[in-house]
């Protein structure tokens, strides 16, 4: 872990009339193929921001670049005023403050429910167990599992696993929340009980930052879109005008088969 | 308890099937003597080529080139040799190198015993194996899971013992109890090197009453209990290590 005076530092200068998530040119290749070819855009604290586009445009690299799940090749992402790719980053300092939500939920599967929303915070940040453990109820509450506590992810249906990988972030104490793709794995039906459970977080304030195909849930609670084709954002604006004029042809044609 | 001793006399006597390791208490002593041997060192060498192959998988992920060569050429070098040679080699060729120092009655002794390298020797000869099945069951970890702790702040040491040792586990507990069975039938071959086991003490019992049909039979039926036990224990660790709603 980093000393704290550092954490102090870095913190001090954020402020919350600064966005909490600002990414600035950034570019990243895999091997030769370029895919993010320079991405801006900020996120100011409290804001659903949802992220749209074809398959391959890079939108899974975006979030994960934001957690330093994988390293950029040029440009800055900063969470908090910290940069995430600061080589003297303290990795741990920026994954308490994002947590991360996938479409293949990826629980614990030799946990249960409970277990694998307690066990970051006691491991990693050395919680107190009871504490936590009080903690995990209530999350467990929150995303509407209690009463599946006990049951290990063999045994959740796919939204059931995807609302305690929810939970499992939410342990941590995130400032921002990235989901991606988080419904596209599942069925129709439970879809709905997995949207309401993000919406719910949104309401409170909690930053969101959505890869999805849900248009209409993008519609309904996104207060900024963006729609990436080819590693760039091509168009962004306000859901409202988003879709009823969309500016860019691409984002005309990407929103004609999707809709 | 003595008449049961007794009845194998009656029975050498009229039979001539000589099961001394019953009526004599000396054989019967040495023979309980090997027997505890040979649970001991398999014990022993079970522990050590489990810790050897945790740790040879670690390193097998490790980023640099030449850590990871050394792992793999420790495997291959045990994997493609007799475990015989082996111990052999570990007791003639490296115990002669080995510095001697003066026992308890002034008389020159090697730092490591028959015993030690017997030791040394089984559980590399196992390890080698383990890293393999160890490294097996990490690759079937999904890279995504490994992932999504990462996402949540684990370092990598972190990682491999809160998630990935505990899911590769469960996914070669099968290979690796197969391997655990073989080293206790291996562990026979420290006969080789004058370490007490059961079958050394068995040699030296039918070289004193030439009895070899009895101590060969009696030898079979103990490994079949033994090994059988071991097999027993590992298939219900196996069930209880089961996860609820997972094929592994
Ligand atoms: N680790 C990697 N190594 C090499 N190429 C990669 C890697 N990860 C992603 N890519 C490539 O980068 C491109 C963008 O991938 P990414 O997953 O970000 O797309 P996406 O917009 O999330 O697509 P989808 O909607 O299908 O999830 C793809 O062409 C993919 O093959
Ligand atoms: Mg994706």
């Amino acid at each position: 872990m980093s000393s704290s005076s550092e954490t102090a530092a870095t913190q001090a200068t954020w402020t919350p009339d600064r966005p909490i998530v600002s990414i600035h040119g950034v570019h990243k290749r895999f091997g030769d193929f370029e895919v993010l070819r320079g991405v801006t855009f900020d996120v100011m604290k409290g804001d659903v921001v949802c992220v749209i586009g074809p398959s391959g445009s890079g939108k899974s690299t975006l979030l994960r670049c934001i957690n330093a799940l994988v390293p950029i090749d040029e440009g800055s992402i900063q969470v908090a005023g910290q940069e995430v790719h600061d080589p003297k980053l303290d990795k741990l300092a920026l994954r308490k403050k994002v947590g991360m939500v996938f479409q293949q939920y990826n629980l614990f599967p030799h946990k249960t429910a409970l277990q694998n929303v307690m066990m970051a915070p006691i491991q990693v940040l050395k919680q107190d167990k009871a504490e936590v453990r009080e903690r995990a109820l209530k999350l467990m509450k929150k995303v509407r599992l209690n009463g599946k506590e006990d049951a290990y992810p063999g045994e959740l249906s796919g939204g059931q696993q995807q609302r305690v990988a929810i939970a499992r972030s939410l342990a941590m104490n995130p400032d921002v929340m990235l989901f991606d793709e988080v419904t596209a794995a599942l069925d129709p039906e439970t879809v709905k009980e997995v949207l309401v459970t993000i919406r719910d977080l949104a309401e409170e304030g909690m930053t969101c930052m959505l890869v999805t195909h849900e248009m209409g849930f993008a519609r309904e609670i996104a207060d900024m879109m963006y729609f990436t084709d080819n590693g760039v954002i091509v168009e962004s604006g306000p859901p409202k005008e988003f879709f009823a004029n969309p500016r860019d042809a691409r984002t005309k044609e990407f929103l004609g088969q999707i809709l | 308890m003595e008449d049961f001793f007794q009845w194998f006399r009656w029975l050498y006597d009229e039979t001539g099937i000589n099961l001394t390791i019953l009526y004599d208490s000396f054989d019967r002593e040495r023979m309980v003597r090997g027997f505890f041997n040979t649970i001991y060192l398999s014990l022993i060498c079970l522990a050590l080529s489990v810790v050897i192959g945790l740790v040879g998988a670690w390193l097998q992920g490790s980023p640099l080139k030449w850590t990871r060569r050394i792992v793999q050429g420790y495997i291959q070098l045990f994997r493609n040799t007799p475990p015989l040679v082996q111990m052999y080699f570990f007791f003639f060729a490296l115990g002669s190198l080995m510095p001697r120092m003066e026992n308890e009655y002034g008389i020159m002794e090697p730092v490591l015993s028959n015993w030690h390298w017997a030791i040394i020797s089984l559980s590399f000869f196992a390890g080698a194996f383990n890293v393999e099945i160890f490294r097996s069951g990490i690759e079937a970890v999904p890279r995504s899971t490994v992932e999504a702790a990462e996402s949540l702040g684990y370092t990598r040491l972190k990682t491999y013992i809160y998630v990935v040792l505990p899911l590769a586990f469960r996914v070669c507990l099968p290979a690796l109890n197969n391997n655990l069975v073989n080293l206790v039938k291996t562990t026979t071959l420290a006969y080789a090197i004058a370490v007490p086991e059961m079958l050394y003490v068995a040699n030296q019992i039918w070289s004193d009453s030439v009895n070899v049909p009895e101590m060969m039979t009696f030898l079979l039926l103990a490994y079949v209990v033994l090994v059988g036990l071991l097999v027993h224990v590992m298939n219900r660790w196996e069930r209880a290590m089961r996860l609820p709603g997972y094929g592994v």
